[in-house]
This record gives structure tokens, C-alpha cells and sequence, in this order.
């Protein structure tokens, strides 16, 4: 009698337990169908939340297996909709620790437990969790960026501004670019035409954006000497953006009659099929001045070489750190990097494009005073534990996830 | 016929086709250029439209399940807009697509470019040159200074005179340093594509000589 008061107390005690437990419990219907023998393993910590920055739609599970007790075979994720349907969402083996549910609406809760199989059977359950997705607007992992970049950017526009109301925005020479006016005028001399290389990459590329730019002030120089210019392309798209840069430098150089679309061709997308063409016009044509400016890879040299063959000036440059050697190498004047970019600032001396140059500038001496700082920390940080954690923060500012 | 051998041959022919530009411009380098180029923009040609229009826009209007998604007639309309350059009339509709290509392109990789050429140079010099061994204090001594004179270098609004000049010097005598270990290394790669290039033409090429003209094995 005494034992069945016992029993009958845990139960009570068990039914309260459950009542208060609210939703962290296994649902009803998993419980009767579960073993319940705690000899498997069981769930134990499940978490679920919504996956950060993203568009929504996925909610993170993450959990652990119980230590003590046989290992199931595999793990079943079970999943409630907001009308209160529950489905399998996937099976995953015992040795997983996590799954990102990608099929959930935003707004809506959605529950989730996971039962442990052993032998095709149902033998442990987790308690029951509940997330919403949602989307996020801001990426907060690139928080630190959005100030560094929102800083530069006013004073860019801060110097462009001031360049607008004509205060004189001193750029130093950069040598290859002086170059530019010596060799369209020597191409002119010699009686030979322009080579014009505007690198292997789309559009999209930022280097071919600037050799872009850059072509326009060559072309409006050509045209005033009277030069022929020829432009092969890799891209079709590169080709179709040179044909209209070049015309508008013939227009603006009042040469538009002289302008001829087929001297802006496209060979080839393939790389060495684009460097054999090019090379072939650089035998036949014999340019007297090539511009080897924008992205390159492995054929740099086989056309940095081949326009040296014919005795060209060459004017190069790219910001591929990889390439920049050859062009050294072989070419008379090279663009390093950044220099290509500043390259239509200096060549066309607008205020707009100057006060640009003056606004990164002031962006690198940002960066330039975050460094010392920083290894100035670091270094202290080594004997002085403070200055550790301000070495710490300024690596944090410039971290992106 | 031994496809094999015919393969074989029309590569060695080719790359030696391609050699001959060593002595000069000639018929059998115009040949091979021509084959090259041509090809390789009619196989371009193909690889775009399988690669490219089919799986990321034609698929994307008319997915395998059915249906019609109406938002991907706007790529469709762009691309006709390039088009339009064959027709002088309406030619000027080209530049809303290459407008659109190159604002697109210059706003998306802005952040990347970012990213990777601002933010995590600076965060990989933002170390101690104060811990470590020996070689790891002058290590971690270059690099910092590298990054700092090689920035000055990148200073276009100030001339490179003085203090700055001498420190620019620094920056580009690093650079140069760099840019020369850079060379010897690509040249070192350069030389293992030109062997495996003879070695195709003595292992592959030369022993098909003796069996096509009927002599040994």
C-alpha cells in the first residue's frame, strides 16, 4: 500500500512537472509514441534561433548528445508549423550536431524536437523549442566597415566639393601617365598606329573600369594627333563600352570624321587565344606606342614582350600584385596598383576626379595612423595588459564577418 | 584511322606552329593564331549560351516545374538593348545596359575590394613586434614597415620630397624587393609549363614518327 502511495505521488508529481514545463517538454504525441527507456542517448540543449544577417527563411538548430547511454543510430528533426501540422524535416546521422532549417516562412513560429532512433525505433526525445525567422536590413558584421566607409566618403566629398569651388588640389607627377602625350606623339611622328590593351576582365572589373576612363583621354590625345588607335578586346562587352568611350574622345577632340568603330574589335574570350590574337596585331600593325593597362594574368608577359619585340613604347599597368613584375620587366612605364586608378584623376585634371584622389588619400592616412596605433598597442600590450585590449578594439574596427 | 595519333599530331603540329613566332611572324604562326582565336570565340560562343543565358536567365523565366517568372523579361530587354548597336538609330539604348553593367559592377565590388585590399591588410598588420623569437620581431619589423612606407608611396597629393620622399623610397625598394621574388617565381612556373610542353613533343610526338613511317614497334 505503502508502495502504491509512492507511485501514485511520483506520477502526480510528474503530471505537475510537465504542466509547469510549458512548451520546453516533448510534445504529447511524440511521448506516446517514444520508448522512453533512457538506455539511448538523448537530446539534450536544443537550441534553435534565427540565423543573423540574412534575408530570412532559416532558423539554426544546434544541440549535443547526452554523454551516458547507447549511442542511437541516427536523429530525426521534427518540425510544428504555426497551424500546428507536424512533419519530419529531415534525418540526419547521430554524430550531427546542428542543421539550419531553410523552408520557414517569416513571422511564424515554428517548434522543433528531435527524436534518437536505435533500430528503426523511436527511443529518446528533446524537449521542445520554439524560433521565428526574420530578416535583417543592417549586416552587423560589417558594421565597422560602414563607419570607416561612410567617414571616407565625406571627405571625398568634403575635397570634391572644395575642388568644385576651385581651390587648387595639388596631385605629384606620376611618371608613366607624363609619358602618355610622349607616346601618342611619337606613334604620330613614326606613322604608326596606337596599341590599346584594356586587359582580359569584364566590365564589372574596377581595373577595366579605370583603363575605361583612362582610354578615353588616350583616344581624345590620338585623335588631336591624328593617330590611328586600335583597341582588341576579350569581352564583348569591353568592346561595346570602347567603341563609345573613343568616339565621344574623337567628338570632344573634334575629330568624330576620323573615328573608325572597326579599329575597336573583339577577338576572343579565351586568355591565350586573346594574347596569340593580340600579338599577331602587334607584329603586323607595329604600333609605335602600346598601353598594356587594366587586369592581367599569365599572358602579361607574352604581350609586354611581344610589343617590346617591335620596338614600341610601353606604357603598362594593373593591380595584380602577380603581374606587376613583368611589366617592370619588360615595359618602359608601369602603372603600380594605385597608380592606375589615380591615373584619370591625373590625366584629365578634373576637379571632381582630384578631390577624389585627395579624399582616398586622406582614407590612407586613416589607415596609416590605425596601424601605428594599433602596433604600438600590440607591442606595449605585450608588457602592459591594458593597451592589449585597445590593440584588440582597433583590430575589431577593421574586421568583417 | 588512329585517333590517338592524329590528336597527337595536330598538337605537336600546333605547338610548333606556335615556336615558330620565336623567329619571326610567318605563315604556320598566322595559321595557328588564327585556329586559336577562332575557336576559341566560337567555343566561347556555345560556353556563354549553355553556361550563361540558358541556366541563369532562360531557366530562370521558364523553370522545369513550370510556369513564367515575368521579372527575368527585364535582363531580356536589357540584352536586346545591346543589341540595338547594330541599328544606328536606336543605338543609343546600348548605353542604359552598359550603364547599368558598369554602376552595378563598380558598386558591388567596392565593398569587396574593400574588404580584401583595406580592411584585412590592416588588420593582419596590427600586430606585436615586440613578442616572439628573434626572427619573428625582425619578421613582424618588415612587415609593418613595408605596409607603412608602401602606403606613403600610394600618396598622391603630397610630392615626394623630404621626409616623405625618403620614406617613400623605402615603401618602393620593398616593393621592387617583393615584385622581384614575385618574377623568379613565376618564371620557375613558367619554365615547368615549357617543359611539360617538350615533354609532350620528345615523349609523345617524336615516338609516333618511327611507327607512322613504318619502322620499329
Amino acid at each position: 500500500m505503502r508502495n502504491l502511495s509512492a507511485v501514485i505521488a511520483v506520477l502526480l508529481l510528474s503530471l505537475a512537472g510537465f504542466a509547469l514545463a510549458d512548451n520546453t517538454d516533448p510534445p504529447e504525441s511524440v511521448l506516446q509514441n517514444v520508448g522512453l527507456a533512457h538506455e539511448v542517448c538523448r537530446i539534450a540543449d536544443l537550441q534553435a534561433s534565427d540565423i543573423p544577417n540574412d534575408e530570412g527563411g532559416s532558423v539554426k538548430l544546434s544541440w549535443i548528445l547526452e554523454s551516458e547511454g547507447i549511442r542511437p543510430d541516427s536523429l530525426e528533426i521534427m518540425r510544428r508549423d504555426p497551424a500546428g501540422s507536424e512533419e519530419l524535416i529531415t534525418t540526419l546521422p547521430a554524430n550531427i550536431t546542428d542543421y539550419s532549417d531553410d523552408s520557414v516562412r517569416n513571422g511564424a513560429t515554428y517548434s522543433y524536437w528531435i527524436l534518437s532512433y536505435l533500430g528503426g525505433v523511436a527511443e529518446a526525445c528533446s524537449d521542445e523549442v520554439q524560433a521565428v525567422a526574420s530578416a535583417q536590413w543592417l549586416y552587423s558584421g560589417r558594421i565597422g566597415m560602414l563607419i570607416i566607409l561612410t567617414l571616407i566618403m565625406a571627405v571625398i566629398i568634403y575635397y570634391i566639393e572644395s575642388g568644385k569651388r576651385g581651390k587648387e588640389l595639388y596631385i605629384r607627377e606620376i611618371a608613366g601617365l607624363a609619358a602618355v602625350d610622349d607616346a601618342v606623339g611619337r606613334a604620330t611622328e613614326m606613322g604608326r598606329p596606337v596599341l590599346y590593351v584594356p586587359g582580359i576582365m569584364d566590365m564589372d572589373n574596377i581595373q577595366t573600369i579605370a583603363s575605361i576612363v583612362i582610354l578615353g583621354r588616350v583616344a581624345r590625345k590620338t585623335a588631336e594627333y591624328g593617330s590611328p588607335l586600335l583597341v582588341p578586346t576579350s569581352r564583348s562587352v569591353v568592346m561595346s563600352v570602347a567603341q563609345e568611350v573613343v568616339k565621344e574622345g574623337y567628338l570632344q577632340a573634334g575629330r568624330s570624321d576620323t573615328f573608325n568603330r572597326e579599329n575597336i574589335q573583339y577577338l576572343t574570350d579565351d586568355q591565350f587565344g586573346y594574347a596569340a590574337g593580340v600579338d599577331g596585331i602587334m607584329v603586323r600593325e607595329k604600333p609605335a606606342a602600346i598601353f598594356l593597362l587594366g587586369c592581367f594574368y599569365a599572358e602579361s608577359l607574352i604581350l609586354a614582350e611581344t610589343g617590346r619585340s617591335v620596338g614600341a613604347i610601353q606604357i603598362a599597368g594593373t593591380a595584380m600584385p602577380s603581374q606587376i613584375p613583368f611589366f617592370i620587366a619588360a615595359c618602359d612605364y608601369t602603372l603600380i596598383g594605385e597608380e592606375l586608378f589615380a591615373a584619370s584623376a591625373y590625366l584629365s585634371r578634373e576637379p571632381k576626379l582630384l578631390g577624389s584622389l585627395k579624399g582616398q588619400d586622406a582614407g590612407k592616412l586613416f589607415f596609416l595612423i590605425l596601424i601605428v596605433a594599433g602596433v604600438v598597442a600590440a607591442s606595449i600590450g605585450d608588457f602592459w595588459s591594458p593597451m592589449k585590449s585597445v590593440a584588440e578594439f582597433l583590430r575589431k574596427l577593421v574586421t568583417v564577418n | 584511322m588512329n585517333w590517338e595519333i592524329l590528336g597527337i599530331w595536330l598538337g605537336a603540329m600546333l605547338t610548333l606552329c606556335l615556336y615558330s613566332f620565336l623567329y619571326r611572324d610567318n605563315p604556320f604562326y598566322k595559321f595557328a593564331e588564327h585556329l586559336f582565336v577562332g575557336m576559341s570565340a566560337g567555343y566561347w560562343v556555345i560556353y556563354s549560351i549553355e553556361n550563361v543565358l540558358k541556366p541563369n536567365w532562360w531557366q530562370q523565366m521558364f523553370p522545369e516545374d513550370g510556369g513564367f517568372n515575368w521579372i527575368w523579361i527585364i535582363p531580356g530587354i536589357f540584352a536586346l538593348f545591346m543589341l540595338a548597336r547594330i541599328i544606328p538609330k536606336i543605338a543609343g539604348l546600348s548605353r542604359m545596359a552598359l550603364g547599368m553593367i558598369i554602376g552595378a559592377g563598380a558598386g558591388v565590388n567596392m565593398v569587396g575590394f574593400f574588404q580584401t585590399n583595406a580592411m584585412a591588410q590592416v588588420k593582419g598588420t596590427i600586430i606585436s613586434v615586440s613578442s616572439g623569437g628573434a626572427w619573428d620581431i625582425i619578421s613582424n619589423i618588415i612587415l609593418v614597415v613595408g605596409v607603412i612606407t608602401g602606403l606613403v608611396y600610394f600618396f598622391f597629393s603630397k610630392a615626394h620630397t623630404g621626409i616623405v620622399g625618403k620614406t617613400a623610397n623605402v615603401g618602393i625598394t620593398i616593393l621592387m624587393v617583393a615584385f622581384g621574388a614575385s618574377f623568379g617565381y613565376t618564371i620557375m612556373a613558367r619554365i615547368s609549363l615549357l617543359i611539360g610542353r617538350c615533354q609532350f613533343l620528345i615523349f609523345d610526338w617524336i615516338p609516333t614518327i618511327p611507327r607512322l613511317l613504318g619502322i620499329g614497334g
